[in-house]
């Protein structure tokens, strides 16, 4: 994992392998706290806190191909690294939070990468769920939710060609107006 | 530029709505990128990006892309799968940008499979 897209890609997986039928991904940059947030909420089946205590253990995972699961605990890694901290909320069948927070400024914090590239990748391959992208620079905000483009476009798929390209427009211009420093 | 807005977006509304008249959107190909952690740490995502780019410069629209975890191949990552309608599934291994660009090229749009980069035909069984 070289990027925070990265993880937030593979995170976002574990959202949609519960079940969730829409998904918030939240991104914070807090300058003056130096502090960079990002938070995966899903409404999938949620874990027991049985589970919870066991998912940053890289020999835990409800797979059965592997014996590893490394999604969280690499996230957890690379938050610690950069100062920061790692948090799991879960309830069963209400769903699940991840929280991490890195040092915005602190040298190991691994970039941001490219979001929008994560967004349109999950849009894509998962028509039938709703993403809620949150971005907030200090004072500045930018906010995409797949619930409102498919109010408007009715019986089109949101994963239709000419609708990720709208969704890729104005994620463009709106990351460039917040002007992102992760 | 000028700012998008949902006015745009019920353009693109309308124009897709003519435009699925015209045509049959029948889906002839199906194409899945592995991406657990395993295939995005391993270049799964420059993978997919690719493959969207040109899948969108080919203009074609009977190509549906798709993503799925890991099946426990994890060495063999980045992993694609191209399904041909009525054909059994190829997967690729240690797929790259260019080599994706070539399994677009003559797999998807010219139906040659390319066996060099082949792990495996047929579906994965999991226990």
């Amino acid at each position: 994992m070289l990027t925070l897209s990265d993880h937030i890609l593979d995170i976002t997986e574990n959202s949609i392998r519960a079940g969730a039928k829409l998904i918030e991904i939240s991104i914070d940059e807090d300058s003056e706290n130096d502090l960079l947030t990002i938070e995966i909420k899903d409404d999938g089946h949620g874990m027991n806190p049985d589970a919870v205590q066991k998912v940053v253990d890289p020999f835990y995972t409800t797979k059965t191909v592997r014996r590893v699961g490394l999604g969280l605990p690499l996230l957890k890694d690379a938050a610690e690294r950069s100062g920061g901290t790692f948090q799991l909320k879960s309830q069963e069948n209400y769903g699940t939070t991840v929280k991490a927070t890195f040092g915005l400024r602190h040298l190991d914090r691994q970039p941001l990468g490219a979001i929008i590239n994560i967004i349109i990748i999950l849009i894509i391959s998962n028509s039938d769920i709703d993403f809620f992208y949150k971005h907030r620079h200090n004072d500045r905000r930018f906010e995409m939710d797949t619930r409102e483009i498919r109010k408007e476009i009715e019986d089109i798929p949101v994963n239709h060609p000419e609708i990720i390209k709208y969704i890729r427009g104005t994620m463009e211009e709106g990351l460039r107006e917040i002007e992102p420093e992760a | 530029m000028a700012k998008l807005t949902i006015d745009d977006l019920k353009k693109i509304k309308e124009k897709v709505h003519n435009e699925m008249s015209l045509r049959d959107g029948d889906r002839r190909v199906k194409v899945t990128v592995h991406m657990g952690t395993c295939g995005i740490a391993s270049g799964a995502k420059e993978v997919m990006d690719t493959l969207l780019a040109e899948i969108d410069a080919a203009k074609v629209h009977d190509v549906i892309v798709t993503t799925s975890g890991c099946m426990g191949l994890c060495s063999r990552e980045p992993l694609v799968t191209v399904e041909i309608i009525n054909e059994p599934p190829i997967k690729y291994e240690y797929v790259n940008p260019n080599k994706i660009r070539q399994i677009f090229k003559r797999h998807v749009l010219a139906g040659e499979i390319q066996t060099p980069f082949v792990l495996a035909k047929g579906s994965e069984i999991t226990k």
